[in-house]
C-alpha cells in the first residue's frame, strides 16, 4: 500500500499552484489512511485538478469526483482507463492508474487483477475499469463482455456520453437511434445498445443504469460494486455523463441534462444478483457500506 | 496448487532450488532427452519461476501453450487462462506484465498481426515479458505453413528480436531471454523466435539441466518503472498529461521516451552477448570470400550448403546471427572481413533479413550483397537451392 501517491518534489514547492498542493494533502486517499470517507467530504477534499484537460462543465469530471470519492481502499485501488476523454482526467487525480490502448482496457484489468491476487494473497487490492462507451460497446465490446463471461473480479463503470467525443463526435453504439452525427450524416442506423442488459446476461453480479445527476447515488453504486466484485464477480455501471460539446449545451446545462435523462434512456435500471445481495446486507451489518 | 506464499529464500513455491542464470544455463549438469520444440519450450518455462501465462491457439504454437497449461496444473506456473484472442491475450500479458509478473505467451503469424498494436504497448510500458513466437505465414490465402513473414512487421515494435535455430537453442535462448529482458537498465520486452514447425515439430536431441533447479523469481521492484501494484507511487509516465498536449514539451518528450526505449534494446548487447555465447555464430571457413548470413532455420540448410561446396572445393562460411534487435552490426561486419559475395537465405517472400543485413553493411562492407535463395508460404529450402544461387553467382550463365 502506497499513501505516498502524489508527492511534490519539495524543489517546487514554493511554486506550487495551491490545488496541486491540495491534491497532495487533501486527496482521495490522504484521510483515508485514518478514517474511511465518502461523498460528504467532497466539498473539503481534492479528487481531481479544476485545471484538468475537459472541457469547461464536462459531468465527466463531477462523475469522476463522485467515483473517486466512493472509493473503499483508494491507496489500495487501481484504475484501468482507455483512450479518450475519460482518459484526459487521468493524470489529474492521485491514484493508480493505467492507460491502456483504446479498447483493451477489461483484458489489461484482468491480467492486472490476476498478477495482483497471486502476488498479494492476504490483500484486497481491487481493478476498476472505467472508460467510455465507444471503448466499452464498440472497440472494446469482446474484452468488457469476455472479462464478465470469465467472471473476472473487477468493476466496468462506462461513461456514457452517448458519442465518440474525444475525436470529435462521431456515433457510437451507445447512441440512441436517429441521432445525426459525423459518421453518421442521416442518423443512427440502430437502437442504443444496452449495455447494462447484456452485462447482466453476460455474468455480471451487479449492473446499474444511472445518470451522474446525483452524487450520492452515484457514490453509494460505485461503493457496492466495487465490494461485491472483490467478494463475488464481475460488476457494471454504466453512468450517463452528456458530451455537453456535442450537443450543443452551454457549461452549466449538464446536470439539468442528466435530470432529464434520469426520467428517459437513463431511467434507474439495477440488477443484483441474489449472492451480492445477501452480501450487501453482511456489508451493511459489518458496518462496510 | 503452489501458492506464491510457499516461495523460500532457496525454494520456489513449487518447491524447485532456486540457482542464478549462470548456474541454470552454464555449470550445471546435462543431460540428454529427445524432444520437439513445444515439449522443449515447456522444460524451459518448468526451469523459470514464472508467475503467468496467457494462451490462444493457433498453429503451430498451440501445443506448446498447452504444455505451459499443463505446468500450471503441476503447480509451476502462478496463473494461467486462455484470453479471447490474440489483441486480449496480449493485453492480458500486458497487465501481468505491469502487475509486476514474470509473464511469457506463444503466438504464430496472423495471431502476432492481429495484436500488434500491444507490441508497441509493450515496449513502450517497459515490461519485460517474452513472446515466443513460433512463426508461420500471414493469411490470405488461409495457411498454416511454416514462413516467418510476421517478423518483419515485429522489428520496429521496439523490442528486443531474438532467433533460435533449432531445439536446443529455443530451450537456451528462452531462458536467457527472461534474465536480459528483465535486467534493470535494458527492461523490454523480448520476442524469442523459431521458424514454426521446422522447430516446433520437430524432435531433436537435446541436453537439459535437472527440472529440480529453476531461476530466482522476477524482482518488480528492481524495475526503472514501479509496477502497478500500489505498492509504490505510480510511474509518471503513465499519469503525467503530457504526451496528450500538442506542444514542444510534449513532443519532445515523447520523441526521447522513443530513444530510451531503443536505447534500452541497444543496452542489452553485453547481456546478450554473455547468455548467449555471442551475438553471432560462425561457422565454415576464416578466409572464405563467400559467406551466408543467416537466422533461424535457413542457417542450418546454409550449413548443409556450405558442406556441399566444399566438396566442390570452394570455400563459405556462415554468419548466423541470433539477434535482429539490437542488430550485430559490428559482430557482422567483423566476420565478413575478406568476403566478396554475401548470400542471404531466407524463409519469407519479402526478404527482411536481407534488408536489414544491407541497411547495416551499407558503406560499411565492400561485400556485395545478395538477397537470396528466398523461398516462402512453407516451401523448404534445400542446400541444392542455396548452392544453385552461389554457383550463379561464381560461375554467371552456368549454374549448379
Ligand atoms: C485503435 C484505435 N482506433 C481509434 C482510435 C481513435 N480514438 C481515440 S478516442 C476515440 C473515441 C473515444 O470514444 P469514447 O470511448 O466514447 O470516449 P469519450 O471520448 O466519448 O469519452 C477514438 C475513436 C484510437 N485511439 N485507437
Ligand atoms: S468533448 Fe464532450 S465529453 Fe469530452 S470533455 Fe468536452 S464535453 Fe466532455
Amino acid at each position: 500500500m502506497a499513501i505516498d501517491i502524489y508527492k511534490i518534489n519539495p524543489e517546487f514547492r514554493d511554486i506550487m499552484p495551491q490545488e496541486i498542493l491540495d491534491l497532495e494533502e487533501k486527496a482521495t486517499w490522504a484521510e483515508n489512511a485514518v478514517k474511511p470517507r465518502g461523498i460528504k467530504e467532497l466539498p473539503e477534499t481534492k479528487e481531481l485538478l479544476e485545471e484538468h484537460s475537459l472541457c469547461a462543465g464536462c459531468p465527466e469530471a463531477a462523475a469522476l469526483r463522485y467515483v473517486l470519492s466512493a472509493l473503499p481502499k483508494p491507496e489500495e485501488t487501481i484504475i484501468v482507463n482507455s483512450t479518450g476523454c475519460t482518459s484526459l482526467m487521468f493524470p489529474h487525480i492521485a491514484l493508480h492508474t493505467v492507460h491502456s490502448l483504446f479498447g483493451n482496457q477489461n483484458a489489461v484489468a484482468t491480467g492486472i487483477k490476476r498478477v495482483l491476487d497471486w502476488r498479494f494473497p492476504d490483500t484486497e487490492k481491487d481493478v476498476v475499469v472505467l472508460a467510455g462507451d465507444g471503448a466499452t460497446v464498440d472497440i472494446g465490446l469482446d474484452y468488457t463482455l469476455q472479462s464478465f463471461f470469465r467472471q473476472e473480479n473487477i468493476t466496468t463503470i462506462c461513461f456514457d456520453n452517448e458519442v465518440y467525443a474525444n475525436t470529435g463526435g462521431q456515433e457510437s453504439g451507445a447512441t440512441p437511434k436517429g441521432q445525426v452525427f459525423k459518421m453518421a450524416p442521416t442518423g443512427k442506423k440502430f437502437e442504443k445498445v444496452k449495455m447494462w442488459e447484456l452485462a447482466v446476461t453476460s455474468g455480471c453480479h451487479y449492473s446499474i443504469n444511472m445518470t451522474a445527476s446525483a452524487p450520492k447515488a452515484v457514490a453509494k453504486a460505485v461503493r457496492e460494486a466495487i465490494l461485491i466484485a472483490r467478494e463475488i464477480g464481475p460488476t457494471f455501471l454504466n453512468i450517463y455523463t452528456p458530451c455537453i460539446l456535442e450537443i450543443g449545451l452551454n457549461a452549466n446545462e449538464g446536470l439539468r441534462e442528466m435530470k432529464e435523462q434520469d426520467k428517459e434512456r437513463f431511467a434507474s435500471f439495477k440488477y443484483v444478483s441474489p449472492e451480492a445481495e445477501e452480501f450487501l446486507v453482511k456489508c451493511k451489518e459489518e458496518g462496510r457500506l | 496448487m503452489s501458492k506464491i506464499t510457499d516461495m523460500t529464500k532457496t525454494h520456489n513455491w513449487s518447491g524447485q532450488k532456486l540457482v542464478t542464470a549462470d548456474h541454470l544455463l552454464f555449470d550445471a549438469p546435462r543431460e540428454k532427452h529427445f524432444m520437439t520444440g513445444s515439449e522443449v519450450l515447456k522444460e524451459a518455462v518448468k526451469r523459470c519461476t514464472v508467475d503467468a501465462s496467457v494462451s490462444y491457439p493457433i498453429t503451430p504454437q498451440s501445443e506448446a501453450a498447452h504444455l505451459i497449461g499443463e505446468l500450471w496444473a503441476e503447480g509451476y506456473v502462478g496463473v494461467y487462462f486462455r484470453g479471447e484472442n490474440e489483441f486480449g491475450v496480449m493485453s492480458e500479458v500486458a497487465g501481468c506484465a505491469m502487475a509486476g509478473a514474470r509473464t511469457i505467451t506463444t503466438t504464430s503469424g496472423p495471431g502476432t498481426l492481429r495484436a500488434m498494436e500491444n507490441f508497441a504497448q509493450w515496449s513502450g510500458t517497459r515490461i519485460p515479458c517474452q513472446l515466443i513466437l513460433m512463426a508461420r505465414g500471414i493469411n490470405s490465402p488461409l495457411t498454416i505453413q511454416p514462413d516467418n513473414l510476421e517478423v518483419s512487421y515485429m522489428l520496429e515494435t521496439g523490442c528486443q528480436i531474438w532467433y533460435a535455430e533449432n531445439v536446443q537453442e529455443l530451450f537456451d535462448m528462452s531462458i536467457a531471454a527472461f534474465i536480459v529482458a528483465e535486467k534493470p537498465d535494458v527492461h523490454v520486452p523480448i520476442i524469442t523466435v523459431v521458424d514454426g514447425f521446422f522447430v516446433s515439430h520437430t524432435r531433436e536431441a537435446v541436453m537439459l539441466p535437472a527440472d529440480d533447479i529453476a531461476l530466482f523469481p522476477y524482482e518488480p521492484y528492481k524495475s526503472p518503472l514501479p509496477p502497478i501494484d500500489s505498492e509504490t507511487p505510480p510511474g509518471r509516465f503513465l499519469r503525467d498529461p503530457f504526451v496528450m498536449k500538442s506542444n514542444y514539451i510534449s513532443y519532445a518528450t515523447h520523441a526521447s521516451w522513443q530513444w530510451e526505449v531503443r536505447s534500452a534494446v541497444e543496452r542489452s548487447r553485453p547481456y546478450a552477448k554473455h547468455f548467449l555465447n555471442g551475438l553471432v555464430h560462425v561457422t565454415g571457413e576464416e578466409d572464405a570470400e563467400i559467406a551466408f548470413v543467416t537466422c533461424g532455420t535457413a542457417s542450418n540448410q546454409a550449413k548443409e550448403a556450405h558442406r556441399e561446396l566444399m566438396k566442390l572445393g570452394i570455400k563459405t562460411k556462415v554468419i548466423k546471427l541470433r539477434t535482429i534487435r539490437p542488430f550485430p552490426t559490428e559482430e557482422l561486419i567483423e566476420a565478413l572481413e575478406g568476403v566478396k559475395n554475401v548470400f542471404v537465405p531466407e524463409f519469407n517472400v519479402v526478404g527482411w533479413l536481407e534488408k536489414e543485413v544491407k541497411t547495416a553493411l551499407y558503406k560499411k562492407s565492400d561485400a556485395d550483397v545478395v538477397g537470396g535463395p528466398r523461398v516462402a508460404g512453407g516451401m523448404s529450402m534445400p542446400a541444392e537451392a542455396i548452392i544453385q544461387e552461389v554457383m550463379e553467382k561464381i560461375n554467371p550463365g552456368k549454374g549448379a
